[in-house]
């Protein structure tokens, strides 16, 4: 049962049997090919049906009136439907198997969050209806917004950041508000070394000069490193907790306490927020600013890029400066939401909006709808699971795979590896690319960059054990593979619809657009 | 609970591998006093899927969806109708349920359609290039400001008055903290769009003149005139566009000497959702590529010489540059950027076309009517020319008009009092916006209800 390769196949038998005979199409059964729809038609025709009107357009129209029409094909919806089928085969994605992006937390999309957020009282709701006619949407914000805050232990949430990384610009914009609202002119932003590349992005955008600080070699932040640092010029600290090496900061209220003592503010980078949902709340640990990605801990689809969503909690000290519209918990103990037209009474030291309207309400209504589902108990099982799964590859895989901070006790929710003990010329990237041949996606790779070929694993509480099991007997072959010195997988992936691809050639002459037509 | 697979069993085998006794071992670094010995209180235990559903639904029922009453709200956001197939396609798990295509082998679904989406983007907007999507148009407008600080070296920029107030403010927040210098005055109430106004604020520290278009009352501003103002300064043309369908009726603004050309994606393909996820559409001239934002897919091949797409020109970007890159952006819009450029599939250019001359047609035919509403001193349309949306003038605070109008169950436009609270000489303007969707009967039930309401 569950033999990860039944068919007793072995890498060194090359690749005939997967078919080396051309096929007149270029298809090989259900390995599809797919044109582009530029190719596929002439501009010209179209796919839905809408009758020309009657009336001309207004005469002063003429003058700007387009004078090609934009040349793109038309296809009929049988066409369309076939395109968009056949590309998506080419797709991996979570509901084909575990994708086990570390940072990524990339979870199973419940369907009933899809249900509910294609309601036509959400789907079909214009942002600027009179406020009596989204009295229901307004709730929505409320309630998940009292969620966020109580789970969270913080005092207020912006809920418009349109990613995770549009709520570090918010977080750290709260700061340099806090800051200037004091006249306070510092401005060095620390951050470690295995943060994100989104937060020193961020505080570069914001303004902030951005200092570095090293990991100890048991993958935390240096704390006599950081202490020493701190001084007058420092308007904060950007940590990630848990942070990128999979570990909990244990000093993270020592250094939130020093931090504050000096006169800075504490951001905390709430990408890996799932390995600790309902197990402890940030606020306790002195944090003032936290974006959270609901297409992460609470379950919103990634869709191949986004759309994300990152609400900001944010502490009593930074949430008088959160954007328009805020959300903040009032002295009754209610939440409620402040648009511009009540500002100057309710908010008035707000710094401004940061994008157009209420922010991403569709994926309000799923995080809801996955928040509801599990409930408070159901939240830290969450957490529990996923620390769980973790561990459980961690301690399978030590003996196969060099584990760099293996030794500072349970990782939380991902496993970190390196490519120590790999034979000579054999790369994290074989493993990797050896790993879409066993039918997986990749873990996240060279990432965090403190540790050498890193791979950083993040099951994720909805994979089951069993798919554990045959993700870490591949694993476990990849690595023996890699150390036995198995050449085949430095061309690694065999199987997948493409093999290796030539990004130097896409990047030295980027070919961004078709132009297949611009000869004629 | 229905998301989590692990049974009791298995936890306590898979603890036996870790070499830990129950679970809360694995969270021996959280300091004792801050861990959570149960479920936080004051929250709800977990539900059933039909009790959240349940819940859900009462939620959406309290608001007023726009397919359940007559309406003619635009301002930044369209309803258009989305065929079915869209939304059925962007729900197959494979695009829905993938991640950003970091690993082009097995991703070649999303890259081939980021591909498409680029090449439709660039053809509808007549730019050179276009990306892979930012997170809508606001934030893409405000990116468009930065990158022309980039290009130009300058830091003044100059927004026209037509330009969306949710896209100024937007623009506003983010140079208050780079030190921008941002020009700008609220709308008047006239006819005509403000070419004069924004070629004379132009000079030779401008690195932008951002203008809408059409713009916020609908107006259609000179483009070409101002392009030329513009590169007489060595400044950049950035035209922002609300509302993509109309560009199947107007010449597109890359044609008419726009240098960067972003918009709203929304109105094709993905549904109004209370403001988002929407979809930032960003187009340029291909000289311009390593400033730009945001994710970009580019064309190679494989080791097998075959055709594929990967994300491309990634050293401009955060996680390779860090605290040099050219934004923070890290994710776009796929999904969006999906329905999108499936929807445009469907449409084509001839589709859009008609589109956007029927959403024309409707909009004259509403202007027509509201005209013929009688008051004192009347219901005045302002524009001479508009493609599917114009504002007209009440006797009356809009915003109280507004609110009549949903009373009797019509939603009938957008106040400019509630775009623009703080300018009174605004508050009697309202914004009407029509589209295919919009009927004779809406358009008669709208006429009836003003008249009621201003007699």
């Amino acid at each position: 049962m569950n033999a990860p390769n039944a068919s007793g196949w072995q890498p060194e038998m090359g690749n005939a049997e997967a078919g080396t005979s051309p096929t007149a199409s270029g298809d090989r059964a259900l390995m599809l090919e797919e044109a582009l729809i530029f190719e596929l038609r002439e501009p010209g025709t179209t796919g839905v049906d809408i009758d020309q009107p009657a009336a001309p357009p207004l005469a002063g129209l003429a003058r700007f009136l387009r004078q090609d029409i934009a040349a793109l094909p038309g296809l009929s919806e049988p066409e369309t439907v076939r395109h968009y089928t056949r590309l998506s085969r080419q797709n991996y994605a979570i509901d084909l198997g575990p994708f086990p992006l570390g940072s990524c937390t990339m979870k199973h999309n419940p369907r009933l969050n899809e249900k509910v957020a294609r309601m036509a009282g959400f789907a079909d709701l214009h942002p600027l209806v009179p406020q009596q006619a989204a009295g229901g949407a307004f709730e929505v914000i409320n309630e998940l917004a009292h969620w966020l805050i109580t789970l969270t232990g913080m005092h207020g949430v912006a809920m418009t950041p349109k990613a995770g990384a549009h709520g570090e610009l918010c977080g750290v914009l709260c700061i340099k508000a806090a800051l200037a609202a004091r006249g306070d002119t510092r401005n060095v932003m620390l951050v470690p070394e295995s943060a994100h590349g989104t937060n020193p992005a961020t505080a570069a955008f914001a303004g902030f000069t951005i200092e570095n600080i090293p990991a100890t070699a048991e993958g935390r932040v240096d704390l006599a490193a950081l202490m020493a640092r701190l001084g007058p010029d420092v308007a904060g600290v950007m940590i990630t907790n848990p942070n990128t090496c999979g570990l909990f900061e244990r000093d993270m209220k020592t250094i939130s306490d020093a931090v504050h003592a000096a006169g800075g503010y504490v951001y905390c980078d709430g990408a890996n927020f799932n390995a600790i949902v309902g197990k402890v709340r940030p606020g306790d640990l002195g944090i003032d600013a936290m974006h959270i990605n609901l297409h992460k801990t609470f379950s919103t689809p990634h869709g191949g890029g986004g759309p994300g969503s990152g609400p900001v909690v944010l502490s009593e000290a930074l949430a008088p400066y959160g954007p328009l519209p805020f959300t903040a918990r009032q002295a009754d103990g209610t939440v409620l939401l402040i648009e511009e037209q009540d500002a100057a009474a309710e908010h008035p030291h707000s710094f401004g909006r940061m994008a157009a309207f209420h922010g991403q309400m569709g994926m309000f209504t799923r995080a809801l709808a996955y928040i509801l589902s599990h409930g408070a108990d159901g939240l830290a099982r969450v957490a529990e699971d996923a620390v769980l799964n973790a561990n459980y590859v961690l301690r399978s895989l030590d003996g196969d795979l060099d584990a760099p901070f293996g030794g500072s006790g349970p990782c939380m929710h991902e496993a970190l590896f390196s490519d120590v003990g790999l034979a000579d010329g054999f790369s994290t990237l074989d493993l990797a690319k050896g790993l879409i041949d066993e039918g997986f996606h990749p873990m996240t790779v060279y990432f965090p960059l403190v540790v050498h070929g890193a791979m950083l694993v993040e099951p994720t509480e909805t994979e089951s054990k069993a798919g554990l099991d045959r993700f870490i007997a591949s694993l476990r072959s990849l690595a023996q593979r890699a150390k036995a010195g198995d050449e085949s997988l430095k061309s690694a992936p065999h199987f997948a619809p493409r093999r290796r691809l030539d990004e130097t050639q896409a990047a030295r002459k980027p070919v961004l657009v078709w132009k297949g037509d611009a000869a004629a | 609970m229905r998301y989590l697979p692990l049974t009791p069993a298995e936890r306590t085998d898979m603890l036996g591998v870790i070499g830990a006794n129950t679970v809360d071992d694995l969270f021996v670094d959280v300091p004792a006093e801050a861990r959570l010995s149960g479920p936080i209180a004051d929250l709800p235990m977990h539900a059933s899927e039909m009790a959240v559903e349940r819940h859900m639904a009462a939620l959406a029922g309290k608001n007023l969806a726009a397919s359940q009453v007559p309406f003619f709200l635009g301002a930044g956001a369209y309803r258009h109708h989305v065929p079915a197939s869209v939304d059925h396609l962007i729900q197959r798990g494979e695009f829905l349920t993938a991640y950003t295509p970091y690993q082009p082998e097995i991703a070649q679904g999303t890259l081939q359609m980021l591909f498409e989406f680029q090449t439709q983007v660039a053809r509808l907007l007549g730019t050179e290039i276009a990306n892979a999507s930012m997170y809508d148009g606001s934030t893409a407008c405000w990116e468009a400001v930065a990158m022309a600080g980039r290009v130009t070296k300058r830091s003044r920029a100059v927004l026209c008055s037509g330009l969306h107030p949710h896209y100024v403010s937007t623009v506003r927040t983010m140079a208050r903290f780079t030190g921008d210098v941002i020009e700008w005055a609220a709308p008047r109430l006239e006819a005509a769009a403000d070419e004069v106004g924004v070629i004379a604020a132009i000079d030779d520290q401008t690195s932008c003149v951002v203008v809408q278009y059409p713009d916020i009352l609908g107006r259609i501003p000179d483009l070409a005139a101002i392009a030329e103002a513009a590169h007489a300064h060595g400044a950049l043309l950035v035209a922002v566009v609300t509302e993509p369908v109309a560009l199947g009726l107007i010449e597109a603004p890359g044609n008419l000497g726009a240098d960067i050309v972003v918009g709203e994606g929304q109105s094709i393909g993905v549904g109004l959702q209370f403001g988002g996820p929407y979809l930032g559409l960003f187009g340029c001239r291909e000289k311009f590529v390593r400033q730009m934002p945001g994710r970009l897919c580019g064309e190679t091949v494989d080791a097998e010489g075959k055709r594929g797409f990967v994300l491309t020109l990634s050293t401009r970007e955060q996680h390779i540059r860090r605290e040099k890159a050219t934004s923070n952006i890290c994710t776009n819009a796929g999904l969006c950027a999906l329905a999108f450029s499936v929807h445009m599939t469907l449409l084509g250019g001839e589709g859009l076309s008609r589109l956007a001359r029927l959403s024309h047609a409707r909009a004259q035919q509403t202007a027509a009517r509201l005209a013929r509403v009688p008051g004192v001193p009347g219901v005045r349309v302002l524009n001479d020319v508009y493609v599917n949306e114009f504002a007209v003038v009440l006797p009356k605070d809009a915003r109280d008009v507004v609110r009549q109008l949903a009373d009797n169950r019509i939603l009938g436009g957008v106040s400019l009092g509630r775009l623009y609270p703080d300018a009174p000489d605004l508050a009697n303007g309202l914004l009407i916006c029509t589209s295919e969707m919009t009927t004779d009967a809406e358009i008669e039930a709208l006429g009836q209800a003003l008249e009621g309401v201003l007699a």
